[in-house]
């Protein structure tokens, strides 16, 4: 295996563009390319940035890359009801929101992600997953790995060590997965719980699944002796030279545009506004002097910001006038616990000061947020 | 030329029918060997049913997930319709045609059919109708180019329309910077090219100079006695701005921004600056920076002005109070809160540090370490951002020297800090020396606070920080 530096690539700046004298490489159907970047949302503008720009028709490509830890939803997922948001913050885990469809997964440098570009013609998960499986045992011939039909692969015939996604454009399309080596499966297990009640919608969910690592099950393997395995078996299946070439995905020269697909990626609007309507229906148990006030709360948000809001408090609980303000803010606004905080925070700026108000104030907005 | 007569294709249904396959004249034009596919349909806004095309592996039915059109939009060819998804796989559905969406066949999470129509598109009646085969139109080149084109398996997205400006410009598409939806190029990217060329519009010829503008050549210095050289003269290229304006609606931390200011107007403000010598104060942080690292502390100036403002309000405590909505009472408040206006990407927040009265500088610099680090993050809470009594703004850290601060209800004071700037200064032997000089900008509610007690505050308060050590008199 010969890792190349991007620079001395001469034939992959003839496939990207640049119009130099190119010499074609000995070997053709297939490019083999390594991310130098571990964050996710460079990682995934990659992708983008391969799948919109290059000649897949020549040349198909195996990209592989892992992440710091991050969890990544499915491009029609609902982010409250897929991941403990809080927990994610407090954690400072990212979150992104990939093109592909699918179910959520949490990565971490345990984790390596493969995705295989052809064109859309030639899109076929299956043969890819066989191909890793097939690699896998190449490696380590008693490993109990298998594809199932639900595009996952399994471990022993019961635990999950990949998840597979996928996206098809007009003339490319990818489809890539992940494969878990030695990730951090206690974190993984509770930021991947929601704890956000009263969900609705039709946003597509994820079905969770028992998971192992692989080195659970083969503590001599690293992820550098798997990468290398699943390049030989892609190189050996396309007739290539078993090279890996590293691709630095923050390099705006050699990848134009890649920065604007790369700050898209992190936008609020790309992350949170891109889920489906969907409408809350709970109730907000407040604890109040010596009694426990029931409150309905019944909302609803479209493109991640607040459509409808509904709260039914006890009568003159709040001044009518600030209720209705309330309400009134909260309409249109982000479904967003820091939006929610400085708008509810500034109203208290405006309204009487009135401690017993304050406190009561107070209660209900915190409870409001502890929803976001 | 060879042009490609291609089958007219079942899976274009035409409402009104009798259609035929004409050559579209304008190929005639070109002398260079290219590959164009097309059929079109003679008939003026037709309405094609555009159909869901195959999606690969056996799959008849999929989920409409969003549509990225609506009725009544004008699309491109290659312009995305909608995102559907089938079993983890989400495809994006483009268009073939140039034309305007009549009907959309689903709505969101309806199950949509492999070969059934999606939407209905009224075609353009001056452009042609692209065939069945999804096909890389080639660009206008030479042979040699040509090939070198497949080498680099580059693909280029244009509209007919932008394709032609660029064959009559001599330009290669592949050497243009597309700024539209997935890279495409638009007429203004061709016009922005040439404007680069050569400043005008115009096919260069072999003879005409061309002279790029606002540049000096050797020439100038010679000119007058050599008529043959050129003088070069600023050309005119015409300016293709296609921006708009944006409108949006005031949401979130703006909107938080407009109630809070919107009722700050009523207060009736009054301002009152000041110079304060910090030479000393400098000095002493420096001195007090590595302790407080050692505590794994951040200390910058602001715990010393906060403090110096606590110990201020306890003598004029006026400013620490809050006048009600009738102006029929003033609340003297127990506790400094001081809030520090902090800036984060999202806009202005103001969290503030909880009974100043009873803490010492060390207390405040670990406060503020706290509440930068949420408020940075975005999560800051409640609690943080209410009950401020007392604020001050250190515009400073960004620039300025002079602010005028707008107090945020229900407080009757803030103060803005500009930056500190190195001075010369008379000391008291009348030398001049090196001053580190920050300039404070009160505003105070002028119903219940007047000049002279905010003079006096500001004395006080300059006073405890250009002679740090006489804030120990006073520590409580």
């Amino acid at each position: 295996m010969v890792l190349q530096s991007l620079n001395n690539c001469l034939w992959l700046s003839c496939i990207l563009r640049t119009p130099k004298a190119c010499f074609r490489s000995t070997a053709s159907g297939g490019l083999i390319i390594q991310s130098v970047s571990n964050d996710v949302y460079q990682n995934l503008a990659l992708e983008d940035w391969i799948h919109d720009h290059m000649d897949l028709e020549k040349q198909q490509i195996l990209f592989l890359w892992r992440n710091s830890p991050a969890v990544v939803i499915g491009r029609h997922q609902n982010p409250w009801q897929e991941c403990n948001l809080r927990l994610l913050r407090q954690k400072k885990i990212k979150l992104a929101r990939r093109r592909s469809g699918g179910g959520t997964v949490y990565h971490d440098l345990g984790n390596i992600n493969l995705t295989f570009f052809t064109t859309r013609k030639k899109y076929q998960r299956m043969e890819n997953l066989k191909l890793v499986v097939k690699a896998l045992k190449a490696l380590r011939p008693q490993l109990d790995v298998h594809v199932t039909d639900r595009y996952d692969i399994l471990l022993d015939r019961q635990y999950k060590i990949s998840g597979t996604a996928a996206k098809l454009g007009r003339t490319s399309a990818y489809h890539h997965c992940t494969l878990l080596c030695n990730a951090d499966k206690f974190v993984l297990s509770s930021v991947l719980k929601s704890p956000y009640k009263g969900l609705k919608s039709n946003a597509t969910p994820s079905v969770p699944a028992s998971v192992k690592n692989l080195f659970e099950e083969d503590p001599s393997l690293t992820s550098e002796m798997l990468l290398d395995a699943i390049a030989k078996e892609y190189a050996a299946q396309h007739q290539m030279d078993h090279h890996i070439t590293l691709i630095n995905p923050a390099d705006e020269t050699m990848l134009p545009g890649i920065s604007n697909k790369t700050k898209e990626l992190q936008t609020w609007e790309w992350v949170y506004g891109k889920t489906p309507k969907f409408s809350i229906s709970t109730c907000l148990n407040m604890a109040y002097k010596d009694s426990v006030l029931d409150v309905r709360v019944n909302m609803d948000v479209k493109h991640g910001r607040i459509e409808v809001c509904n709260i039914d408090l006890p009568q003159q609980w709040l001044p009518p006038g600030l209720y209705s303000e309330l309400v009134k803010n909260l309409t249109g606004s982000k479904f967003c616990p820091n939006e929610t905080t400085t708008l509810v925070t500034a109203l208290l700026r405006v309204c009487p000061q009135d401690d017993e108000l304050h406190s009561r104030w107070s209660l209900l907005c915190e409870n409001m947020i502890m929803l976001m | 030329v060879r042009i490609h007569r291609v089958r007219s294709c079942s899976s274009i249904r035409f409402i009104k029918s009798k259609y035929v396959c004409v050559f579209d004249k304008s190929a005639l034009k070109f002398s260079h060997q290219q590959r164009l596919f097309r059929t079109s349909a003679v008939s003026c806004g037709q309405i094609v049913q555009f159909k869901l095309s195959d999606i690969g592996e056996g799959i008849t039915e999929v989920t409409v997930k969003e549509w990225y059109i609506k009725e009544g939009d004008s699309v491109s060819q290659f312009d995305s319709i909608c995102e559907v998804q089938s079993d983890k796989a989400s495809v994006t559905i483009t268009s073939r045609y140039d034309g305007v969406i009549r009907k959309l066949h689903y709505s969101i999470d309806e199950i949509a059919f492999v070969g059934k129509p999606l939407v209905d598109i009224e075609i353009d009646a001056s452009k042609g109708v692209a065939s069945e085969e999804d096909v890389v139109e080639t660009p206008p080149m030479s042979h040699e180019e040509h090939t070198h084109q497949e080498i680099k398996g580059h693909k280029t997205l244009a509209t007919p329309a932008v394709r032609r400006l660029a064959m009559e410009n001599n330009i290669k598409l592949s050497e243009v910077v597309g700024t539209g939806k997935d890279n495409r190029i638009l007429k203004e990217d061709i016009l922005n090219y040439l404007a680069k060329q050569t400043g005008a519009i115009l096919p260069p010829s072999p003879k005409a100079e061309i002279v790029p503008p606002f540049r000096k050549t050797e020439a100038v210095p010679a000119a007058p006695k050599d008529k043959a050289r050129k003088i070069p003269v600023p050309v005119s290229r015409p300016i293709v701005f296609s921006g708009k304006d944006k409108t949006e609606p005031v949401t979130g931390f703006q909107k938080a921004m407009v109630k809070t200011m919107s009722a700050a107007l009523k207060i009736p403000h009054f301002g009152y600056c000041d110079e304060i010598d910090l030479t000393q104060l400098v000095q002493l942080r420096e001195e007090l920076k590595p302790l407080a690292e050692i505590r794994g502390v951040k200390l910058s100036f602001m715990p010393f002005f906060i403090k110096a403002a606590s110990l201020g309000l306890l003598q004029y405590p006026i400013l620490n109070a809050s006048l009600d909505e009738n102006c029929q009472n003033v609340t003297y408040k127990a506790s400094h809160n001081i809030g520090v206006a902090m800036d984060t990407e999202q806009g202005l927040i103001v969290p503030n540090v909880k009974s100043v009265q009873v803490c010492s500088v060390f207390d405040i610099a670990v406060e503020l370490n706290r509440l930068q680090s949420l408020g940075s993050a975005g999560q800051l809470g409640t609690s943080d951002l209410t009950g401020g009594t007392f604020t001050l703004s250190n515009i400073g850290t960004i620039g300025g020297t002079y602010a005028k601060a707008v107090i945020l209800p229900p407080e009757v004071a803030i103060g803005a800090l500009g930056k500190i700037q190195v001075l010369p200064r008379f000391n008291g032997n009348g030398e001049v020396f090196k001053a580190k000089i920050m300039n404070v900008s009160w505003s105070a509610d002028h119903r219940i606070i007047d000049g002279a007690t905010m003079a006096r505050f500001s004395n006080l308060w300059k006073s405890y920080l250009e002679n740090p050590a006489s804030m120990l008199l006073d520590l409580k």
